[in-house]
């Protein structure tokens, strides 16, 4: 709001202020208490994204208030292994439409995923983590700040071992770089050393675990990493 | 009044107001099979303007030109959408609308869902755009949104379907000033043209189970 830039004109359409220095927005949380702290999860197709929200809900499920908001294009994929994996009631997952464009929906125009995050706060009341799926893309892909707080991108070793060296946004600058299905490293030749090694040139300071989401259910590595996280919030 | 900047801003498929996640019924036309190429898509946006372009027009128009009647003009598009899923969508991409414009202008309180047009016309006013600026951006935004989903669900050449958009302008010009005209009339007597195979084809739509637009 910038009242000092805005001049009345006589033919103007009649209209009114909101109060400088107010937010014209509704508060997320009804209550006052602060929102939930957001994380998107990102990466190529098949990386193991929805596995890592599974195991996310099985670790963190009964210390924290969860949602997750799936952007998958069959609707009721995700939503249908969370069920039936038990990890998480269908009132806790939302799912989006991206029409044909993955990235737009969680960078360029992030308003349907934002809508699915405030109803999820709505309906479910003060939530402590919403998980935000991304739907399967290409190395290019990351969230928007104005939707998330943090993110993880996740690959797989499957891909080959020259994927961290590739770099690419999510690569690059996600907040942590999931290596996935290590237990597979062997029967593709993937040498983890290698992807180590490229992911630390490549994301220098940024954190960056190896992980076999077959082997640990629990997501172990991970969960540790947002406890952290919501111990300094 | 603002300017022609402004009104651009407004028209932009690149403000962040939903639209690209929904299709406008045609994906659920193009499954059908009655969409397939750049021709029968310029029959399909020809028949979006005599029908929801002109409504959407005449509803944004009107709300432009006295927010005060925006309740009334939102019940009058309920009353006008016989589909539950086409107007979950008009409502959905109104919310979205109404946070990019709230971030933008001082918009007038309209709850928290209403009808796209609704949103549309209280955001002109907001932004000081007249009554026949925001029916011009509803009635291009009425072919524009499916041109795009065209484009991503079937290849179409892109410049096929520019050149396709620049024959409609004028049409899009027409039906805007139609709606403007009106715009003053009860909301009873605002344009009410629908088409009842994309009613049908909203509610299949939502059944899906892989579906890539929301609407
Ligand atoms: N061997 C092995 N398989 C895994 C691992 N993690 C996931 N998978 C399998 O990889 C496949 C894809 O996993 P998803 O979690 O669906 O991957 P996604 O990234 O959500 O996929 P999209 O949403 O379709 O992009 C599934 O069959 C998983 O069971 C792992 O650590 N090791
Ligand atoms: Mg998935």
């Amino acid at each position: 709001m910038h009242p000092e830039l805005h001049e009345h004109g006589p033919d103007e359409v009649p209209h009114t202020h909101p109060e400088p220095g107010v937010d014209p927005h509704a508060p997320l949380a009804s209550d006052g208490a602060p929102r939930a702290l957001r994380i998107g999860i990102g990466g190529p197709v098949g990386s193991g994204k929805t596995a890592l929200v599974a195991a996310l809900c099985r670790a963190l499920g009964e210390e924290l208030e969860l949602a997750v908001v799936t952007n998958d294009i069959y609707t009721t994929e995700d939503a249908d292994f969370l069920l039936r994996n038990g990890v998480l009631p269908a009132e806790r997952i939302r799912a989006v439409e991206t029409g044909c464009c993955p990235h737009t929906a969680i960078r360029d125009d992030i308003s349907a995923n934002l809508d699915a995050v405030e109803d999820l706060e709505s309906s479910l009341g003060p939530l402590d983590l919403v998980l935000v799926e991304s739907g399967g893309d290409n190395l290019t892909a990351t969230f928007s700040k104005g939707l998330i707080d943090q993110q993880i991108f996740v690959v797989d070793v499957s891909g080959g071992d020259k994927v961290p060296r590739k770099g690419g946004p999510g690569v690059t600058t996600a907040d942590l770089l999931v290596i996935n299905k290590t237990d597979l490293a062997p029967m593709v030749g993937a040498d983890l050393s290698v992807m180590d090694r490229d992911a630390k040139a490549r994301r220098h300071d940024l954190p960056t675990v190896f992980l076999s989401l077959a082997q640990d259910k629990a997501a172990t590595p991970v969960a540790e990493w947002i406890r952290g996280l919501l111990a300094v919030r | 009044m603002a300017g022609l900047a402004t009104l651009l801003l407004l028209a932009d498929g690149r403000l962040p107001s939903g639209g690209h996640a929904h299709s406008a019924g045609l994906e659920a036309q193009v499954s059908a099979g009655r969409v397939h190429d750049v021709a029968s898509l310029g029959g399909f946006l020809q028949g979006k303007l005599a029908t929801s372009g002109l409504v959407s027009a005449a509803f944004a128009a009107a709300a432009c030109g006295d927010v005060t009647r925006c309740a009334a003009l939102d019940d009058g598009l309920d009353a006008r959408t016989p589909s539950p899923a086409l107007r979950k969508a008009s409502r959905a991409q109104g919310r979205a609308l109404l946070r990019a414009g709230r971030a933008m202008w001082a918009v007038a309180d309209l709850g928290r869902e209403p009808h796209q047009p609704v949103a549309l016309g209280a955001l002109a006013a907001a932004a000081g755009l007249t009554p026949g600026q925001v029916a011009v951006a509803a009635a291009h935004g009425t072919i524009t949104g499916p041109a795009s989903a065209a484009v991503r669900l079937l290849g179409l050449d892109p410049y096929a379907v520019h050149a396709l958009l620049a024959r409609l302008a004028p049409v899009c010009d027409r039906v805007a000033a139609t709606a403007a005209a009106r715009s003053g009339d009860p909301v009873d007597d605002l344009p009410s043209a629908g088409a009842p195979l994309l009613d049908i084809g909203a509610e299949h739509h939502a059944t899906w189970e892989v579906r890539l637009f929301a609407s």
